[in-house]
């Protein structure tokens, strides 16, 4: 049913670190991979090949340029994928149910044998977090590893999202955030994680940790500055002729501060 | 958001077809025999051929049926229950009228109630997304609805209450294009708050692939405010201007309400085009494709 539960026991989660993430995308892949393989209808690809491809993709890696009021210019890599929002508005608008969140632990599924593929439910989602199946006509989303998380023939350390799994910096972290004394609360706590678009009222679980304030290194460029002045101020020979003739010309001296002339 | 040729031949059809049903069903004009049959043909070809182009857009009409099921919580869902019931009622209704030379005042009253509150219902489905700030907001019912009911009383051959209707209608219509302008900026819903990554200045580097996908096709579709604004000029003439011009034309008969239909019928695409192809969903922000 599209009505939403007014409390799940768990409020599993991601927890993802834009300070550590490096933009490598796979995450992405292996997302791809594990829920093109897995539950559901695969991912599909159209004219993968050829001049215009496209596929459905359950994550996405986007890139930002930040310049802070103080500091230094940033470039922050920023994956984005289903927050499992605990208002999800693209739960109550499913005119079929197919949409639902789960009251045991909060994950937001698309059944897709209840989907008419109308994709009202990604016109109520702001992040962008589902994508209508072009091969399909079904509405695909993060589970986040559902077939994985709870899975008992997988080895323990493969219980948890294929990207969080893949992540080679450990920018994503999984963990129930309903419970204020998990590892990926006290993470939350500890960072001051972020809801994204709070005016949306969605209330997000997905949680994103701020990139940590870069230092300014221009002050100690500055100190250096002196050292690259020229050492030898009365030069000789034909360079040194050419310098002083090229100065005495219209247009006035160099400054061999700003370089050039 | 991607201006699909279904959904604009759905909204703008069947908002006419049940702005014509509500006439019907109060009386105006107050039509038995043949020529009840005649303007019930037209008014369900028009609900229902709106409603049947719906489906073309859905991944899997199959399973349309499925639709029925939640209405506690989608729009969608109470849009579907609300035209069928409608269209039942009314279908009595015009049963009575055509075949048996009566009028069934309450019936007639009860679907005429119907068919404005699934006019509603329709617009609701818009309304209720914060996604999409110029749709969210009270005067997108308001819109639609004086949309359906002028269109309908046009239809109905209500000469100057349609010539009012549409006047009406018209300046909803320009509020809606106002409002709308400044909604997004409105919102508060930025590229900062969309990323947390404030205070300072945040700008899209690189999108996460090199092609296009689903959420720019569906959500990101830009109209040049150029053209924007010579279609609104369009929307407004062909779709109340010239209707009201010709209603009001005196001895007015069928061919000039004719072509007042048919100038309303162009206009209201246009419009529906613009309604669509100028909403900004708050996705597009991620792709830095919005100036908030």
């Amino acid at each position: 049913m599209t009505e939403l539960p007014a409390t799940t026991q768990k409020k599993l989660g991601l927890v993802i670190d834009l300070d550590t993430c490096v933009g490598c995308h796979a995450c992405v892949i292996s997302c791809k991979g594990w829920n093109t393989e897995n539950y559901g209808a695969p991912l599909s690809d159209q004219d993968a090949y050829g001049a215009d491809p496209t596929g459905t993709f359950l994550n996405r890696v986007h890139s930002y340029e930040i310049t802070p009021e103080d500091g230094p210019a940033q470039l922050v890599h920023f994956p984005k994928s289903c927050l499992h929002c605990e208002d999800a508005p693209c739960v109550t608008v499913c005119p079929t149910g197919a949409s639902y969140k789960r009251a045991e632990d909060g994950i937001v599924l698309v059944n897709e044998s209840d989907c008419i593929g109308c994709g009202l439910c990604a016109w109520a989602c702001p992040y962008g977090a589902r994508e209508m199946d072009a091969a399909e006509g079904v509405m695909k989303k993060c589970t986040l590893c559902v077939d994985r998380i709870y899975n008992d023939n997988l080895p323990e350390e493969d219980r948890e999202p294929a990207c969080v799994r893949t992540c080679p910096a450990g920018a994503r972290h999984f963990g129930d955030l309903g419970d204020p004394d998990s590892a990926v609360s006290q993470l939350v706590e500890a960072r001051g994680g972020m809801d994204l678009m709070p005016e949306q009222g969605t209330k997000p679980v997905n949680k994103y940790l701020p990139p940590r304030p870069k230092q300014d290194r221009a002050a100690e460029t500055d100190t250096r500055a002196p050292q690259l002045k020229p050492v030898a101020e009365d030069t000789k020979g034909f360079f040194s002729w050419l310098d002083k003739a090229l100065d005495r010309l219209p247009g006035g001296a160099s400054d061999p501060d700003k370089g050039g002339s | 958001m991607h201006p699909a040729p279904s959904v604009i031949v759905f909204t703008s059809l069947s908002g006419l077809g049940f702005g014509l049903l509500v006439f019907l069903g109060v009386g105006l004009p107050p039509v038995t025999g043949w020529v009840a049959l005649v303007f019930y043909l037209i008014a369900y070809g028009l609900a229902v051929g709106g409603l049947l182009a719906s489906t073309f857009h859905l991944g899997h009409p199959e399973r349309a049926l499925k639709a029925f099921t939640q209405w506690k919580t989608s729009w969608l869902s109470r849009e579907a229950w609300l035209s069928v019931a409608a269209l039942l009622v009314m279908a009595v209704h015009a049963f009575a009228a055509v075949f048996l030379d009566s009028v069934l005042t309450l019936v007639g009253w009860t679907g005429a109630a119907l068919s404005l509150v699934t006019v509603y219902s329709t617009s609701m489905i818009y309304a209720q997304l914060k996604t999409v700030p110029r749709w969210n907001q009270p005067l997108t019912p308001v819109h639609l609805l004086s949309l359906s009911i002028a269109g309908g009383a046009l239809l109905a051959g209500q000469t100057t209450l349609a010539a009012l209707l549409l006047t009406l209608a018209a300046a909803v219509q320009v509020a809606h294009w106002q409002m709308g302008d400044s909604a997004l900026s409105r919102s508060g819903t930025d590229l900062s708050t969309a990323t947390g990554l404030g205070p300072g200045t945040v700008r899209a580097f690189e999108p996460p692939h090199t092609g296009t996908n689903y959420l720019l096709k569906e959500f990101v579709h830009v109209v040049g405010r150029r053209h924007a604004r010579k279609l609104r000029l369009i929307a407004l003439l062909f779709g109340y201007g010239l209707p009201v011009l010709f209603l009001l034309f005196p001895g007015a008969g069928h061919v000039l309400g004719a072509l007042a239909v048919v100038s309303h019928l162009a206009g209201l695409v246009v419009s529906r085009w613009l309604f669509f192809a100028e909403a900004e969903h708050v996705v597009g922000l991620y792709y830095g494709k919005r100036v908030a």
